[in-house]
């Protein structure tokens, strides 16, 4: 398949990385054009507002609403839940997301960089490492929101038809369990 | 559920996030809002950028915790702080403020002339200068979580920056092609770990993230860095001492990002205004290149 990794800033090399390694294609994306053909996107970990705003600017912004809306599976870690999201609270002054997901998510809610962790979750199931980096929580999901993982009562994993965001970063791991979950189950 | 904090990898995994990005250097509250507004992925906050302490003189140390605590207030991306080189103490007072980074750094008066800080025993993460592979993997053994090349700060002058990337690159490429029995000599010369000359010996990279700092003062000095293989760049007086510093400031995080797209890169060179003047780091006498701090 061909996974798109938005490559405007963050870590999409490992996202990359590990869509190549599962026998994908991962084109970098970086500009509206680029979206066409792609069987899945990924929205990677990085900064929140450092995304949203090279996004407005480079005109990506309505394009990824549009592919959302025609049903383009994507998954967001970390920066990429919050882009995928709704409502935020706790962002910077007049911060845009793509949205798509009905959730209110909250961000940096686990904390400043002192407070990252990395511990076992369980995913849909599976006992996964996850690790959290100043990273998000949901703080409240609409009826089409199915939760995947919970960390201390609040969602970390969540899916709505062809959307799935993370609150952490399974790119860092050596687990590919969260990315075929999104291949397998959600773009093919 | 057991959860671990201050581990290597949220420590180099935090690092990972602000690739692709610019860090900038801001001296109160005004410009760290500037910086976000304008697509900084962090802010390192100090009391005078570089160009200042390098003019004024004088003994340069760890900023107020007032105003460090003002930034963490008016921002939400990641705040980092400086901490003069061995400082221990002013790292220890940094992590109480839940700085997101501490950068170990030249740019203010050493204190320790022969060691740097043992960052192990921190939970902060650290970012730490190096201007060859031997230096970046001796911080690397110490506990630095990410590497920054050097430059020459306060100047406005690339040129060392580039030096130092070539340098380092340069080094790894070395490194990568070399027999295995060949590689204690290689250890050795570069006064390094053998074990982490190893690992960079067969991945080809350095094991945190690499960014690039000192002298970078225009969206194309960013590309550059970025096309030199950087994986985001630091710009400290580049933007606060030039003639429009949102606007540079937007452009360099643009440029940071389309590093590879000329078009793009033309677009955002366009009607800046003026750069820093800057400082040809040739006309500076060696004992103030501050390059040369750091063992």
């Amino acid at each position: 398949m061909k996974i798109g990794v938005l490559a405007l800033q963050g870590d999409f090399r490992e996202h990359q990385e590990i869509a190549l390694a599962l026998g994908h294609e991962a084109p970098a994306i970086r500009k509206g054009d680029e979206l066409v053909g792609l069987d899945g996107l990924i929205i990677p970990g990085g900064e929140s507002s450092t995304i949203a705003l090279l996004a407005k600017n480079f005109d990506l912004i309505n394009p990824i609403r549009k592919a959302i809306a025609d049903g383009l599976p994507v998954y967001g870690s970390c920066a990429g839940m919050i882009l995928l999201a709704d409502r935020i609270v706790d962002g910077a002054a007049n911060q845009e997301t793509f949205g798509g997901i009905d959730m209110v998510v909250k961000r940096n809610a686990f904390g400043r960089q002192v407070d990252s962790f990395e511990g076992e979750i369980d995913f849909n199931g599976s006992s996964i490492h996850g690790v959290f980096i100043r990273a998000p929580w949901v703080e409240s999901v609409g009826e089409q929101v199915q939760i995947l993982a919970q960390f201390q009562g609040h969602p970390v994993a969540v899916r709505q038809g062809k959307l799935l965001a993370t609150s952490f970063h399974p790119e860092l791991t050596d687990n590919a369990l969260v990315h075929r979950y999104f291949f397998d189950e959600m773009c093919s | 559920m057991s959860e671990a904090t201050g581990t290597a990898r949220v420590k180099r995994g935090m690092a990972e996030m602000l690739k692709g990005g610019v860090i900038m250097d801001v001296v109160n509250v005004e410009q760290a809002k500037i910086a976000e507004d304008s697509g900084a992925c962090a802010v390192m906050a100090l009391e005078r950028v570089p160009a200042d302490i390098r003019a004024q003189g004088g003994v340069a140390r760890m900023s107020d915790p007032d105003m460090i605590q003002k930034i963490q207030a008016a921002v939400r991306i990641p705040v980092m702080a400086k901490v003069r080189i061995g400082h221990f103490v002013e790292a220890q007072i940094l992590e109480s403020l839940e700085v997101d980074y501490i950068d170990e750094s030249e740019v203010l008066t050493p204190t320790d002339y022969e060691n740097h800080i043992e960052k192990w025993n921190f939970k902060v993460p650290f970012v730490c200068g190096a201007t060859n592979l031997g230096e970046a993997l001796r911080r690397i053994n110490e506990g630095a979580a990410m590497i920054r090349s050097k430059g020459e700060a306060g100047t406005g002058d690339v040129s060392n920056a580039m030096t130092h990337m070539r340098k380092i690159g340069g080094e790894i490429r070395r490194l990568t092609s070399m027999r295995e029995d060949e590689l204690y000599v290689a250890a050795k010369e570069m006064q390094a770990p053998f074990a982490l000359v190893q690992e960079v010996a067969a991945t080809g990279k350095l094991p945190v993230v690499l960014f690039t700092a000192g002298g970078i003062a225009t969206p194309a000095d960013a590309a550059l860095m970025m096309q030199m293989g950087a994986d985001g760049v630091f710009i400290g007086s580049g933007i606060f001492k030039s003639g429009d510093p949102a606007q540079r400031a937007a452009a360099c995080v643009k440029a940071t990002t389309f590093f590879n797209d000329a078009k793009v890169l033309a677009d955002v060179s366009r009607g800046l205004g003026d750069a820093m003047v800057g400082i040809n780091v040739a006309d500076i006498p060696a004992p103030h290149r501050l390059a040369e701090r750091g063992w």
